[in-house]
Formats: C-alpha cells, sequence, structure tokens
C-alpha cells in the first residue's frame, strides 16, 4: 500500500498536457465511424427480432461490435447463459491485453475509481488512439475520447434498430464491411511507416487465414482463432524486430 | 425469450466483457520492464486486427466479390492516411454500388 502511494505521487508529478479538447478532437472520427457500424448493428438486431430498447442496451453496456454481434446470435437462437459467458470471454479477451498495454500509458490522474470507469470503454479504436499516444495521458484526454465514439455508437444502434426493417438488404449488407474498414484504416499506415509493423499485419493475416481454411481448425471458435493468430504472431515478430523505447513511444 | 430473460443475458454478456476490460486495467500498476514483452504489447494489437479483419472481411457483405473490391478501395484509402470515418464510407458505398451492379 505505501509502496503504491509513492509510486502514485511520482505519476502525478508528471501529469500529461493532454486537453479534454484534444480528446474529443481525436475521438470525433472513431464517433463518426462507430455510427454506421453501430447503425447496421441496429439493424441486424431488429431483424433478429430484438426491442429497439434492447438493442439500445446491449451497445450502452457492451461497446463492443464481434461480443455484441456474437451475443446477438446467442439471444436469436435462445442460448444458454454459459454459451454467453464463454463466448464473450473468448471474443472479447483481446481487450485484456489491450488494457495491460494502455496501464502504461496512464499517467497519474487515474486514481481507483476512474480506472473502474474508464475501462468500459477499451475497444480497438480507442486503444488504439490512445496506445499511440507519444508519452503517458491523463484521464481528462480519456474522457474526451471516449465520449464520441459512445454517443455515436448508441446513436447509430437506436437509428438502425429504428430503420432496420425498411432498408433493402443491399444497403444493410455493404454496410457490413464498415467495421472492418475500420481495422484496416488501422493497421495500414503504421505498416508504412514503422519497419516491424507490416510483418505483423501480414503474419497475422496470414496465420488467421489458415486457422481458417485448413479442415482440422474448425473445432475452434472464431474468437479463440483469432487470439492465437495474434499472440503467436506478435511472439514472433518481437523476437525479430525488437522495438526500441523511442519506436514504443513514436 | 421473454424480455426478462433478454435483459438477464445482456447482463450478463456486458458483465463478462467489462470484467475482462476492468481487471487488468484495474490491477495491473506495475511498469514492464522487459524489452521482449514490451515489443510484444508494442505488436500485439496490429496482430489482434489483422487476424480479426482477414479472412472475415472477405465475407462481410454476403458478396465474396463486392467484399474483395470494397477491401481493396480500404486499403488504397488508407494508405494516403485518410481518417477511419473515410476509410469506412469509400469501403461501405464501394461494396454497396457494386452490390447494384454485380
Amino acid at each position: 500500500m505505501q509502496q503504491n502511494k509513492i509510486t502514485a505521487t511520482k505519476n502525478a508529478s508528471a501529469l500529461s498536457t493532454l486537453s479534454f479538447k484534444k480528446g474529443l478532437k481525436d475521438g470525433l472520427p472513431i464517433g463518426l465511424g462507430y455510427f454506421p457500424v453501430a447503425f447496421a448493428f441496429g439493424v441486424q438486431a431488429s431483424i433478429a427480432g430484438v426491442p429497439l430498447i434492447m438493442s439500445l442496451f446491449i451497445s450502452m453496456t457492451n461497446l463492443t461490435s464481434a461480443g455484441q454481434l456474437a451475443g446477438l446470435s446467442i439471444i436469436a437462437s435462445c442460448g444458454t447463459i454459459l454459451e454467453m459467458i464463454l463466448t464473450q470471454l473468448v471474443i472479447n479477451s483481446r481487450y485484456f491485453l489491450m488494457s495491460i498495454t494502455l496501464t502504461q500509458k496512464l499517467d497519474g490522474s487515474f486514481s481507483l475509481g476512474h480506472r473502474f470507469l474508464c475501462s468500459a470503454f477499451v475497444t480497438d479504436e480507442i486503444f488504439a488512439v490512445a496506445s499511440s499516444k507519444p508519452k503517458t495521458f491523463g484521464r481528462k484526454y480519456f474522457y474526451g475520447l471516449v465520449i464520441l465514439p459512445y454517443l455515436g455508437w448508441s446513436l447509430g444502434t437506436l437509428f438502425g434498430s429504428f430503420t432496420g426493417d425498411v432498408l433493402p438488404p443491399v444497403v444493410t449488407s455493404a454496410l457490413g464491411i464498415a467495421l472492418y474498414a475500420m481495422f484496416i484504416a488501422i493497421i495500414i499506415p503504421p505498416s508504412i511507416y514503422s519497419r516491424g509493423v507490416f510483418p505483423a499485419v501480414a503474419l497475422g493475416a496470414l496465420i488467421s487465414c489458415a486457422l481458417y481454411f485448413i479442415p482440422i481448425f474448425d473445432i475452434l471458435s472464431t474468437g479463440i482463432c483469432v487470439i492465437i493468430s495474434a499472440i503467436i504472431t506478435a511472439l514472433i515478430i518481437a523476437l525479430i524486430f525488437p522495438v526500441k523505447e523511442e519506436e514504443v513511444q513514436s | 425469450m421473454s424480455i426478462g430473460e433478454m435483459a438477464l443475458m445482456i447482463l450478463v454478456m456486458a458483465g463478462v466483457t467489462y470484467l475482462i476490460r476492468m481487471i487488468p486495467f484495474v490491477f495491473f500498476r506495475k511498469k514492464i520492464k522487459s524489452d521482449y514483452l514490451k515489443s510484444v504489447l508494442f505488436y500485439l494489437p496490429y496482430a489482434v486486427l489483422s487476424a480479426m479483419t482477414f479472412p472475415y472481411i472477405f465475407y462481410s457483405t454476403g458478396n465474396f466479390y463486392t467484399a474483395l473490391l470494397g477491401t481493396v478501395v480500404a486499403i488504397i484509402v488508407a494508405v494516403f492516411k485518410r481518417s477511419l470515418l473515410t476509410v469506412a464510407v469509400c469501403a461501405c458505398l464501394t461494396a454497396l454500388i457494386f452490390g447494384f451492379i454485380l
């Protein structure tokens, strides 16, 4: 406990200068990007027979695309609670790794209560933006960063489940690519300027495709396949292209 | 499934998802010293996102060809470092337009 206090004071003396406004600015494209993806989720939820208020409840309490889609299919097929727990554990376990990585960037303004609250907003995109900050960041920046994505996600779901039944299938199926396109927008630019990132992206895709297409791996769920691919990739690429301190911070 | 059962399922879903995010965020306080581990953590998000995207993006629109074209457009737009929104909208529009044609 004493040890913790000392560390906290030390960190507090080096508070980050990133403002709430800077957070909002960084969060705006994520929020705008979330809207169509959440819209697509709302549409699918409404097609699956989930009432509007329930789809909104899912998005406001979960804030995760892949996990919500999987959860929706379990609800639609009247699955069991155990099935729900296992599926979410597997699909969302990447957040565990992302949260660990993010703790390395938090400054002294993140007291215990704020950590409990802020952790709910760790998503792929928020993680990608926050972890790419050169130094530590404070809670004000983080709250600024997450507000618009949260609004975009909730409002998108609301509008999606509202209009779900009236949209032609050709439109709703085109929306299905939105989320993946965002992932591409996150991984491609650093692939060009950071020497180890492209090999990591390429190897991750390669292993993931191998697990998907080789029949014996059919026993593994999608979530498990993603985790296996990512961990093997990161372990190998970190050996071949060790990152120097400056690179980690750039 | 009744509304009550559905609400319970959603609460379970939200609870599990929150715990996965919260436990390391709240309880992990050490600075990682090992350079190898730091490198692994640096590459992990890219590896996760890449593995989540491929090959699943090709099946995201229900039509392999519209998805493939959408993917190519997304990559090209991303190379020019456009925002997440621009990339997502371009990919969706491509899939939509070719969805009408193909």
